[in-house]
C-alpha cells in the first residue's frame, strides 16, 4: 500500500435506501435530493482515534457489568468476530460498541414501555476494541425479539445493534447483527430495507458450536466489514494527506 | 487462493440505530449509569486552544417536527486546522488536549442538541485549495437507514466559504446555504460563542447530505 490512499466508495447497493416505506418511520425521516457525491478530503480519511484505557475492565462483559445481586437471566453467549476492510485487511484499534434488549426483549431506556419486565441485573449496553487482528469479543445474554409499532403486528427478530467507529471518518457505521435461524428475520421490515440477499445474509450470525464454552455459554460470530482503502498511486492531488 | 483475481469483500450493511440508540452509545441518556468513563458532547476540555464555540440545533423532519430521538457525532480540526490522525500530514501542531470529536443526543422534549468546542482551523483541500473552517457532522436515528453525513461551516467565514471547494461543488448555490452555522449576536455563554444550525431531513430547506 502506497502512504497515500483514499476510501473506496460506498457501494450503496449493500444498504438500504433512506426511503423505504414498509419501515413507516423513513417516509418523513429521509433526504428528498440525492446526496452530493464528494471526493475524500483530509477530513473524510481521518477520524477519532480511541484507547484501551478509555474502557473499563467489564465494558465487554454484559453478563457482569450491571449484575447488582445475582446474574442475569437468559441465554449465555459470547459474540465474537473480526473487524476488516473491503480488502480482507484487519481494522486494527477499532471501537465496537454493542446495546440490546434483555432475555425478554425488554430495553433498560426510559421510553420503551413494553410490558416484559427489566432485568435488574442486567444493563445492555458494552464496549470493546479491535486487537491487531481486527478481533473482538464480548459476552451477552442473548435478546429477545419484541413487538413495535409499525404495522401493529410487527416484531423486531433478536438482534443486538452494533455501531463501529474504524480509522477514518468515512468508515463510521452503525448496524444489527441477527441470528442464525431466527424465522422473524424474513418478515422484518427494517430487514426488508435491505434489497440484496446477500447483504442481509450479512448482518446473520451463524452458531458457532466450536468457540462454546463447555457447560457455560454458546458462542456466535459475527464479522464486520469496513470501507477499503485504495492507494492513491500517480496522484498527488491530497496535500497534506497520506 | 488464487492469483490473477478481482476480489474484494462487501462492506456490512447499515441498518437503523433505532430509536434506544443511547443505550449503547449514551447510557446516561436512556436513564442508567453503568461505565465509569462515558463519551459526551464536549469536544473541547479546558485545555484546548481555540475561540470556545457552542453549536446548538435541531434536526428536523418533513412535517417540520424535531427528531427527539437523534444521535449525533462531530470531527473537526483543532484551532490550527489539524486533524488528530497520522494520514494528516500538514505542517501543523497537534493540540495534545483536542482529540476533535464529539457525541450529542438531542434533549427528549425540546429536540436541542449541543456541542461544546472550539472553533476549527482552515484544512488544507485537494488540489491546493484551502477548506473552509467547518466541522463533519454524522446523523443517526430511528428511521434513518444510514448514518446521514453533512457539515457545518460558519457564517463570520463568509470569504473563506466563498472559496470553498466542497461548498462550490454543490451546482445549486440557494442549498449551500443550508450547511452555514448562524452566529447568534445573543445567547453567547461563559465567553463561547453560538452558532444554530438546524439539519432539515427533508422538504423545501433540506440540508445537503454528502456521499463521503
Amino acid at each position: 500500500m502506497s502512504d497515500q490512499y483514499e476510501f473506496l466508495q460506498r457501494d450503496r447497493g449493500v444498504h438500504p435506501p433512506a426511503y423505504a416505506p414498509d419501515y413507516k418511520t423513513s417516509v418523513l425521516r429521509s433526504p428528498q435530493n440525492a446526496l452530493i457525491s464528494i471526493e475524500n478530503t483530509l477530513s473524510e480519511l481521518t477520524g477519532p482515534a480511541f484507547s484501551r484505557d478509555e474502557l473499563g475492565p467489564l465494558d465487554n462483559d454484559l453478563i457482569m457489568n450491571y449484575a447488582k445481586d445475582g446474574l442475569p437471566i437468559g441465554e449465555r453467549i459470547v459474540v465474537h468476530g473480526f473487524v476488516l476492510d473491503e480488502n480482507g485487511q484487519p481494522v486494527r484499534n477499532a471501537l465496537v460498541e454493542v446495546w440490546q434488549a434483555n432475555a425478554g426483549g425488554r430495553y433498560r431506556h426510559k421510553k420503551d414501555q413494553y410490558l416484559a419486565p427489566i432485568d435488574p441485573n442486567f444493563g445492555g449496553c458494552g464496549r470493546t476494541m479491535t486487537d491487531d487482528n481486527g478481533y473482538y469479543f464480548y459476552r451477552t445474554i442473548k435478546p429477545g425479539p419484541y413487538p413495535w409499532r409499525n404495522r401493529i403486528n410487527d416484531w423486531r427478530p433478536a438482534h443486538i445493534h452494533y455501531s463501529i467507529s474504524g480509522d477514518g471518518w468515512a468508515q463510521r457505521l452503525i448496524t444489527q447483527m441477527y441470528f442464525e435461524g431466527d424465522p422473524l428475520i424474513a418478515t422484518c421490515p427494517i430487514v426488508r430495507t435491505i434489497k440484496d440477499e446477500e447483504a442481509v445474509r450479512s448482518l446473520i450470525a451463524p452458531l458457532d458450536r466450536s468457540s462454546a464454552i463447555q457447560l457455560d455459554s454458546l458462542a456466535y460470530r459475527f464479522d464486520i466489514v469496513l470501507r477499503g482503502k485504495r492507494a492513491t498511486l500517480f496522484e498527488n492531488r491530497l496535500q497534506g494527506a497520506r | 487462493m488464487k492469483v490473477n483475481q478481482l476480489s474484494q469483500l462487501r462492506e456490512t450493511t447499515s441498518q437503523t440505530a433505532g430509536p434506544y440508540v443511547h443505550i449503547g452509545l449514551a447510557p446516561k441518556f436512556a436513564g442508567f449509569d453503568i461505565f465509569e468513563n462515558n463519551f459526551d458532547n464536549v469536544v473541547a476540555g479546558p485545555e484546548a486552544k481555540g475561540q470556545r464555540i457552542r453549536i446548538e440545533g435541531r434536526v428536523i423532519d418533513g412535517s417540520g417536527t424535531p427528531l427527539r430521538d437523534v444521535l449525533i457525532e462531530c470531527w473537526q480540526a483543532n484551532a490550527a486546522g489539524k486533524y488528530r490522525h497520522p494520514a494528516d500530514r500538514q505542517d501543523k501542531d497537534v493540540d495534545p488536549a483536542f482529540r476533535g470529536w464529539g457525541r450529542a443526543c438531542s434533549d427528549f422534549e425540546s429536540g436541542v442538541f449541543t456541542f461544546e468546542t472550539i472553533k476549527p482551523g482552515a484544512v488544507e483541500g485537494r488540489n491546493g485549495s484551502v477548506m473552509a473552517p467547518h466541522v463533519n457532522l454524522w446523523i443517526v436515528a430511528r428511521g434513518i437507514n444510514i448514518g446521514l453525513n453533512t457539515r457545518m461551516y460558519f457564517s463570520d467565514e463568509r470569504a473563506a466559504n466563498a472559496a470553498d471547494p466542497i461548498l462550490n461543488m454543490i451546482e445549486w448555490e440557494v442549498r449551500r446555504q443550508t450547511l452555514i452555522g448562524q452566529r447568534a449576536e445573543s445567547g453567547a455563554q461563559e465567553g463561547a460563542a453560538v452558532y444554530r444550525f438546524d439539519i432539515h431531513l427533508q422538504g423545501p430547506q433540506e440540508t445537503v447530505f454528502f456521499d463521503i
